[in-house]
């Protein structure tokens, strides 16, 4: 993908050579540089993804315990033992494999359906310019640019049960319910996650239909109003189809994003999640680095992954077959 | 950090090269020795890491005046400690010498990556019977060389506020848990409970539940160290725990989401709590502003008739790791550390237990909290599972009891039934 482009440059520089044999010996010295400024690159990608990747994929294949971390190539293989492993849903690891990817698709699903619709409606407000409006777009894109950490601390400790302000709030101020209710265990742990992710991940989305909205052209909206269109159906027939190709990467790039998350639950929650809020790479996290079983670890990162491939490749093969039928 | 490596390995094998058929006596090194500097990666003993560098400082200035050893400290959070470990294990680039928690011994023993002291190497840090019996047992699986040394000893003890217990007129601290829950109802008012515990820490909820399974005469691995969680008594230990929330209700609920390892602490020393149970907590509890006449300490009470169990063996062990360049320097500090003096000095300073005999003759570890804590460690205190699989059995109990505590809190019973389902789930996680 990468290496098709430089190629005609260089053919083009060669072109411009001023004697015919010249032009050949340039182009002969010439057509290796190209690959070479390519190398950093390549050398990088290999070294940090795909080399890493394969190791992982290894990993999995053994039986890589505590006590065979010191020499890797000592542990004894394990075949597809670590995988079968995981994989018995009648016993109560794979029974915790399967509750956490339900979660993990739950929370996703709910995730980057609220983060979208929060996104575009925000995009809407300020695509047309009104006073205040770089403003108002700062403030939205201010949880995008808090660090991590600090802001996830923050939500925790004003979930807190008994000191935190959300609490103080609800039951102190307004009364809504007589009971202290928990944020951070039980079943509520799930639904405060969620606000936390999604207050995490809109203002990107915010940014990128943003971008994608500027450059819809205006007469679009003015033939639009011309025909008797309201707001709601030039969004409809102006503004979302505009947006499809914005769109079908974003919600790409979300749903891996959020399926993947880990620094969120894991500041939010701290080593162990509760049961409701067990997301995915929170469990594959507790089942190396924690159990210290980095066999059946890596054998979930690597089910993980294709799990990831496989809906990634259903989702551009579902999307291009729509741009073909248009 | 990288080129101090590089120079100081330059330099070693220069001291090796000039010491080839000495020995390695460190007496003869002289002025070369002055270029090895050993890394040491310290546990978060204080009340913050800067306040570890600034504990620690006086004592490795010391090691370098007598040794020309310099020593170049990091002082690791608890939180990040066993998984820079693992990561240096599996890289072989970690430090020199290096504190551990003792529970882990028996699960870093068998990674092979520390260094085994065997009965020669132990005489050359100053004999093994120089130290605390029950410590000395959480250094390692038994019939194996240990591969660390105790360097801070602690206990679990019940600490408990005497101004209020003397308020309810309660003059003796609970003999058996029947009294300890008695007293906590009596305590338990509208803006105070009878105990505050850590219950979203899998640490504290884990400690906890072992020492009450031992109680109940429970064992979570059997002689051949084999896994035997879902037993009636191992049920009952975590059920007596629950039942602080769900039953006896002197724990408020809302401390099923303490997790940052002071929060329970807090609330003892502010009043909001009369008891709570916790390793050597003097010194946090006066810096938390608790007026030091008001704290009492006693052994945990087991349940009549139980076995009279009172804490883990805990504490803090010094291994060196098994990759180290320096190995004669790095023994010579494990000896420094573990000497009189500096027990005296340290474990004076964080509030813990000398790991020596000898340093109890020092005046200040004769005091009433010292000698409770002694006699706990001496006779009360059983070592957490020696086998291999002990972190794994740390963080899955632990990890369920935290979630059965959430379930109690929320207003769920936790039933018999429901812990014992949890158990034998957690056994199976531990068999991959």
């Amino acid at each position: 993908m990468i290496t098709a482009n430089p190629a005609p440059e260089a053919g083009t520089e060669a072109r411009t050579g001023s004697s015919p044999v010249r032009a050949v010996t340039r182009r002969k010295k010439r057509q290796w540089l190209p690959y070479l400024l390519l190398l950093p690159v390549v050398v990088a990608e290999l070294l940090i993804h795909i080399i890493p990747m394969l190791i992982g994929v290894g990993m999995s294949f053994l039986e890589l315990t505590q006590f065979y971390i010191r020499n890797w190539t000592a542990a004894p293989a394990a075949g597809v033992g670590n995988y079968r492993f995981v994989l018995q849903f009648d016993e109560a690891s794979g029974k915790a494999l399967l509750h956490s990817f339900w979660t993990t698709v739950q929370f996703t699903v709910i995730v980057l359906a609220l983060s979208w619709l929060l996104a575009m409606a925000a995009a809407i407000w300020t695509q047309h310019a009104f006073r205040g409006r770089g403003l108002v777009r700062t403030v939205f894109l201010v949880p995008y640019a808090l660090p991590v950490f600090a802001s996830v601390i923050t939500w925790s400790f004003m979930l807190q049960r008994d000191n935190g302000m959300v609490n103080h709030v609800l039951v102190d101020q307004l009364g809504v319910t007589d009971e202290r209710p928990f944020w951070l265990i039980g079943d509520n742990s799930f639904w405060a996650l969620i606000v936390v992710e999604v207050w995490r991940l809109w203002p990107f989305a915010f940014l990128a239909l943003t971008a994608g909205m500027s450059s819809i052209p205006a007469e679009q909206y003015e033939a639009a109003a011309i025909d008797g269109a309201g707001v709601l159906r030039s969004v409809r027939w102006v503004t979302l189809p505009n947006l499809r190709s914005v769109n079908q990467v974003l919600l790409l790039v979300l749903f891996l994003w959020t399926f993947n998350e880990f620094t969120v639950p894991y500041t939010f929650f701290g080593k162990s999640a509760p049961e409701q809020a067990d997301l995915i790479s929170m469990h594959i996290y507790q089942n190396s680095f924690v159990t210290w079983n980095f066999g059946t670890g890596s054998a979930m990162s690597v089910l993980l992954l294709l799990f990831l491939l496989a809906v990634t490749a259903v989702y551009l093969l579902l999307t291009r077959k729509k741009d073909v039928d248009a | 950090m990288r080129l101090k490596r590089i120079t100081s390995a330059v330099a070693v094998s220069l001291v090796a090269a000039s010491l080839a058929g000495c020995g390695g006596n460190e007496e003869t090194s002289g002025g070369a020795a002055e270029d090895v500097t050993l890394t040491y990666w310290a546990s978060n003993q204080g009340t913050s890491l800067e306040n570890d560098q600034e504990v620690l400082k006086p004592q490795l200035d010391a090691f370098t005046a007598a040794t020309g050893i310099k020593v170049d400290v990091e002082v690791v959070p608890w939180s990040d400690l066993l998984n820079r470990i693992l990561a240096a294990t599996a890289s072989g680039e970690g430090p020199d010498v290096l504190n551990i928690g003792n529970t882990w011994s028996a699960s870093l023993q068998a990674t092979g990556a520390l260094k085994p002291f065997d009965d020669a190497t132990m005489t050359e840090i100053g004999g093994a019977d120089r130290f605390l019996a029950g410590s000395l047992a959480a250094t390692g699986a038994e019939g194996q060389p240990p591969t660390a040394v105790p360097l801070y000893s602690l206990a679990y003890g019940l600490y408990y506020n005497k101004a209020m217990f003397a308020e309810a007129g309660i003059t003796e601290p609970p003999a058996t848990w029947a009294d300890l829950i008695a007293a906590g109802k009596k305590l338990t008012t509208p803006e105070r409970w009878g105990m505050s515990i850590e219950g979203g820490s899998v640490s504290e909820n884990i400690h906890n539940v072992f020492v009450f399974s031992e109680q109940q005469g429970g064992s979570f691995f059997d002689d051949a160290g084999k896994p035997t969680f879902d037993t009636p008594e191992n049920v009952a230990g975590i059920k007596q725990y629950l039942d602080l929330i769900q039953t006896d209700k002197i724990t408020n609920p809302s401390n099923a989401e303490y997790s940052n390892g002071t929060e329970a602490l807090a609330d003892f020393a502010s009043g909001k709590s009369a008891m709570v149970m916790w390793q050597a907590a003097a010194g946090s509890l006066e810096e938390l502003g608790m007026d030091p006449a008001d704290i009492g300490v006693a052994p945990i009470p087991a349940p009549a008739g139980g076995e009279d169990v009172a804490s883990i063996v805990a504490g803090i062990n010094l291994a060196v790791f098994e990759n180290t360049e320096h190995e004669q320097q790095a023994l010579d500090f494990v000896e420094f550390m573990t000497s009189t003096p500096t027990q005296i000095e340290l474990n004076g300073t964080y509030g813990s237990l000398p790991a020596v005999q000898e340093a109890y003759s020092d005046p200040a570890f004769q005091t009433e909290a010292v000698e409770t804590f002694k006699s706990i460690l001496d006779t009360r205190a059983v070592p957490m599972p020696a086998v291999p699989e002990e972190s794994q059995f740390e963080t899955l109990v632990g990890t369920a009891v935290k979630n059965m505590l959430a379930q109690a809190a929320s207003g769920t019973v936790v039933t018999e039934q429901a812990i014992s389902e949890q158990l034998a789930a957690a056994q199976q996680q531990l068999a991959g």
